[in-house]
């Protein structure tokens, strides 16, 4: 069983307090917790990866409880997420699916109410390539108000032979909402879709 | 509140590994960035005194934000550094008036002491513009483990009207830091050279 091998973490934060209309009461906030590991199958073929997707379920659930922490609110305001991971040059796209599993359960773990499914993206990609997350409500992903993206990356990461994993997390709707559709207030179906 | 900030972000970047060697504990670097109006967008203005009190506003700021990102004790910040990125509609002008004048002395405050020279940067550009922030020791300008640099860029930032104010602070070197010259436990930490 290959181990995790972790060379860095990122952890960030925005406090967004207007985009050119009234300053919210509450500011919104988006972060974002990223972390770059060696990939044990690039540069060859693997046939048989998908033991890797256990070994990475503490990293995962490290990576969300650091940046719930890092949000220095209570944990029950955070209400969006997506999740992504930029694959390295010597790496496959298939290698980026194993992140599905221990990266949306990590944060579905830790929040509550969490019944929608972590939107995510993927892609493979040199040092420095940015990756736009898709971001929508944890309870019904039709909530309006949440759909945004959170663009991640490091200048340095991925090098060919590792992965660059994210999950994204936010707190209320998009500073200035007024596009209409389902409101957090009209969630009932418990779907979590709507 | 001298600055109209738009949205703070804080960010944190901790190595654990390089070139397969553990980095223990591991070096840590944290930027905290606001972005703000430009008052002077699209417009010769002589006087320049606005902008240089909201440095020295955004110098305690953003240096408490970054310090208290680290979770450590001011006087355990070992490097800093501070930059500008000036939206179109400014003046590179702006970014010196922002970080030049007043800026230092409350950013020397949050990390306790500061006898060297804050390194700095400073340059125009567009939303999303990549900004290097240099790292230099914060009270020996020759410590040699400490030069470094933090990339930092905000997707949605500068717009046109704005200015991206950044302050890096350390509390470590760089990982496998190993070109000699003078070490930090060799420092008096007097003069801000040695």
């Amino acid at each position: 069983m290959p181990s995790v091998e972790l060379r860095k973490i990122v952890i960030g934060v925005e406090d967004i307090f207007h985009e050119g209309g009234p300053v919210a009461a509450i500011p919104r906030k988006r972060g974002w917790c990223l972390a770059v590991i060696r990939n044990p199958f690039a540069g060859k073929y693997e046939k048989n990866i998908k033991t890797f997707m256990d070994d990475l379920k503490p990293l995962g659930m490290e990576m969300a409880a650091r940046l719930i922490a890092a949000f220095g609110v209570d944990p029950d305001l955070i209400d969006g997420y997506g999740k992504g991971i930029i694959v390295g040059g010597a790496g496959e796209l298939e290698h980026a699916a194993l992140w599905h599993a221990p990266g949306g359960y990590s944060m579905r773990e830790h929040l509550k109410d969490s019944l929608a499914i972590v939107p995510s993206t993927k892609k493979v990609g040199g040092p420095g390539t940015r990756l736009d997350i898709p971001v929508t409500h944890k309870t019904a992903s039709y909530v309006r108000s949440h759909f945004d993206s959170v663009e991640v990356g490091i200048d340095d990461s991925p090098r060919a032979d590792e992965m660059l994993m994210a999950l994204v997390m936010t707190v209320g709707p998009r500073i200035h909402s007024r596009s209409g559709g389902l409101e957090v207030s009209g969630i009932k179906e418990r779907d979590g879709q709507k | 509140m001298k600055s109209q900030i738009r949205k703070i972000i804080v960010i944190v970047d901790e190595v654990h590994s390089e070139q397969g060697q553990t980095v223990s504990p591991p070096t840590r670097r944290a930027a905290a960035i606001a972005v703000i109006a430009n008052p002077f967008a699209g417009k010769f203005v002589a006087d320049l005194s606005e902008l240089m009190d909201v440095g020295e506003e955004l110098g305690g700021l953003l240096g408490d934000r970054a310090v208290a990102a680290l979770d450590v004790s001011p006087s355990q910040i070992e490097s800093y550094g501070k930059a500008a990125l000036v939206g179109e509609n400014g003046e590179l002008e702006h970014a010196a008036a922002i970080l030049h004048p007043k800026l230092g002395k409350p950013l020397r405050v949050a990390v306790e002491k500061g006898a060297a020279l804050v390194p700095s940067s400073k340059k125009r550009g567009g939303l999303g513009t990549p900004l290097d922030i240099p790292l230099g020791h914060k009270n020996a300008a020759f410590v040699r483990s400490h030069f470094d640099g933090m990339e930092v860029r905000v997707n949605d930032a500068p717009r046109a009207d704005e200015i991206l104010v950044a302050v890096a602070v350390t509390d470590s070197g760089r990982p496998l830091a190993r070109v000699g010259g003078l070490q930090k436990h060799e420092i008096k930490g007097e003069d801000g050279l040695r």
